[in-house]
């Protein structure tokens, strides 16, 4: 069967008043229907912007998606036009932004902004709306959905505004969720209620997930699959399980030992990855992560590592590196 | 609610006080109106006689609580000058500026909204740049230049329309335009500026995200929260239109309410002074609590905190 998305060959830029910023470079990857895929990297890896860009959200200008496709359902996203990407956003594709403060619209009630997806693309007339939308309240873990319809959001805490955004994102049941630091602006306790809420959900709805974050920790804990990305770039992807266990990628390495962990000791100061995130108007001629990695050899700093299936790995486990990274650990002593 | 209203009513007479007294002391450092009333030849026996007549041999005190007093009961005095009630005086001329008004800020609101909204919709385009300059034009030009220049145009050169006067819709136009501009320029040049904060929340992309009509997101999610400042900015300048636009008003010799305090003022007709001051604030004052309560209308959070 054919994966339910497929990216190849993505690349993105911004013109600023700097230069050009290369935000998304050559990506590719593809997502099985049912997968849960972890996106996980700094600000300025490349991340949202991607995600945006798959379903035109990204403004343009200043932004400019320069190649690649965007195979939906088989369908080119990127060469859709605007009216049909409308329909396939908020119905197919569901988002789920960060920061549900800003996110909701502060004059309008929370019922409203979540019935707007039913009646534009599911045609609900506005009581069918309004029940389908005290559904969703309830399923999202809403106490008193009836009653709470009306409330704007000013009136619901950080955690229960976030419920509500993950409302809107399954209104319409999309075949892809797309989660972008839904959980960030939380604190853990909230946070975790998210992530049991989004568990339960894909039980229940068997949305496919991609879940963007910077947290090592919630990927473990919801995806399938991670995918690790760096300056524009996937640096390292696969199952989870394979990944924590055997990264092959210097920054992944780097993310997992920045994790206090059993193994940090209470006196010993957590890790951190040296150096800054690269210029993306400038970015590293090779490897974007070179600059900052001790490992790095010097074909990495002339030439980009291609994508490739780690040998030793699970099927599907790639990484983008010159160095071997398990050989380089033992050399250093770091093993 | 009813507290709200309370507390915005007594907030409302407390500044109207505030008005009173403070233009009842500033008008008493003009100087003595009974010489300019009187002739130049006059004795001081007679401009005592006409000092006491006019109760202004009393202590300043006493003046000013029994005309506060009297103000309470809608007596502002008679006008030395009209030799009528005061608050006549001014009433009479209340309708005038208030067509003034309302045909000004309904021209100049509908055209600063379209243009706002063209400049805030083609941002970096030809047609922003053209509104813009021509909104900044209107901001900066002096309202009595451009009053002129109407009437050596319109009324002078093609002799369209009267150059100055009340009584007929004609003579209402061009004053009405004047104001107009500078309304619009205004509204235009906030209303953009505010689109274009609201274009750039977070919670536009997440109506595009949810792929509603463009039409859609302009109205519920752009236009629904950028007007908020432009209600507050629509609310000051009616404010400012209703308490008389004196230049305007003296340009095109419209008998309203602003160019007459400036009379009373230069005649020291004291209360005519007092009556079209407190008349002026109590308008303002109301205008701003009908503001208070749109505003509630629009923004539920403030609605919220009551």
């Amino acid at each position: 069967m054919a994966p339910l998305l497929q990216i190849r060959n993505l690349t993105v830029e911004f013109s600023t008043r700097a230069g050009t910023l290369h935000a998304v470079n050559d990506v590719s990857y593809a997502l099985e229907a049912g997968e849960t895929l972890g996106i996980v990297g700094e600000s300025g890896s490349g991340k949202s912007v991607h995600a945006l860009a798959m379903v035109g959200l990204i403004p343009t200008p200043p932004g400019r998606i320069v190649s690649g496709e965007v195979l939906f359902e088989g369908v080119d996203l990127l060469k859709l036009p605007e009216r049909e990407l409308r329909d396939i956003r908020g119905r197919k594709i569901g988002f789920v932004f960060q920061d549900p403060m800003t996110s909701l619209n502060p004059v309008l009630t929370v019922g409203r902004q979540i019935m707007e997806p039913l009646r534009r693309h599911l045609g609900l007339s506005a009581a069918k709306a309004r029940a389908r939308a005290i559904e969703l309240l309830d399923l999202v873990g809403i106490v008193d959905p009836a009653r709470r319809i009306d409330q704007f959001p000013f009136e619901f805490s950080g955690g229960m505004r976030q419920r509500v955004m993950i409302a809107i994102g399954i209104a319409c049941d999309p075949k892809l969720l797309i989660a972008d630091e839904a959980t960030t602006a939380l604190d853990v306790t909230v946070q975790a209620q998210i992530l049991e809420l989004v568990r339960d959900l894909k039980k229940k709805i068997g949305t496919t997930v991609i879940w963007i974050t910077h947290d090592m920790g919630v990927v473990a804990g919801l995806a399938d699959t991670i995918q690790v990305m760096y300056g524009g770039r996937i640096m390292e992807r696969g199952p989870v399980r394979s990944v924590f266990k055997d990264p092959r990628s210097a920054y992944t390495w780097g993310l997992l030992r920045s994790l206090p962990g059993k193994l940090t000791a209470a006196d010993q100061r957590l890790y951190q990855i040296p150096g800054s995130p690269p210029n993306m108007i400038h970015p590293p001629a090779g490897d974007p992560f070179a600059p900052r990695n001790e490992f790095a050899t010097e074909r990495c700093l002339r030439e980009v590592p291609p994508l490739l299936q780690v040998g030793a790995g699970a099927p599907g486990h790639m990484a983008a590196a010159w160095y071997d990274l398990p050989a380089a650990l033992e050399n250093k002593g770091y093993a | 609610m009813i507290r709200f209203m309370a507390g915005k009513l007594l907030e409302a007479a407390i500044a109207i006080w505030g008005v009173v007294t403070i233009v009842f002391f500033v008008s008493r450092v003009l100087g003595d109106p009974a010489v300019l009333l009187l002739p130049l030849g006059a004795t001081d026996a007679q401009l005592e006689a006409l000092r006491a007549s006019l109760g202004l041999d009393q202590p300043i005190l006493v003046q000013y609580f029994s005309s506060l007093g009297a103000m309470l009961r809608g007596d502002f005095g008679i006008s030395f000058q009209h030799m009528r009630p005061a608050l006549d005086v001014v009433l009479e001329r209340m309708p005038a500026t208030a067509i003034l008004a309302f045909s000004a800020l309904v021209l100049g609101v509908l055209i600063g909204a379209v243009a706002g909204t063209i400049a805030a919709l083609n941002r970096g385009k030809l047609a922003e740049l053209i509104v813009m300059s021509a909104a900044l034009l209107g901001q900066a030009t002096p309202v009595f230049w451009l009053g002129l220049m109407l009437i050596l145009f319109f009324s002078v050169q093609l002799g369209w329309l009267p150059s100055a006067g009340s009584g007929t819709w004609w003579h209402l136009i061009l004053p009405a335009i004047t104001l107009a501009v500078f309304v619009s320029a205004s509204i235009a040049r906030l209303l953009r500026s505010s689109l274009l904060e609201i274009l750039g929340e977070d919670y536009v992309r997440t109506a595009r995200a949810k792929g509603l009509l463009p039409q859609t997101i302009f109205t519920w999610h752009v236009a629904r929260n950028a007007l908020i400042p432009v209600v507050t900015m629509i609310g000051i300048i009616a404010g400012e239109l209703l308490g008389g636009s004196v230049v305007t008003e003296t340009v095109f010799g419209w008998p309203g309410v602003g160019r007459l305090i400036v009379q009373a003022i230069q005649n020291q007709d004291f209360p005519v002074i007092q009556a079209g001051v407190a008349v002026v604030a109590i308008i303002f004052v109301f205008i701003n609590l009908a503001i208070d309560l749109l505003y509630g209308v629009l923004d539920p959070r403030i609605r919220g905190e009551r």
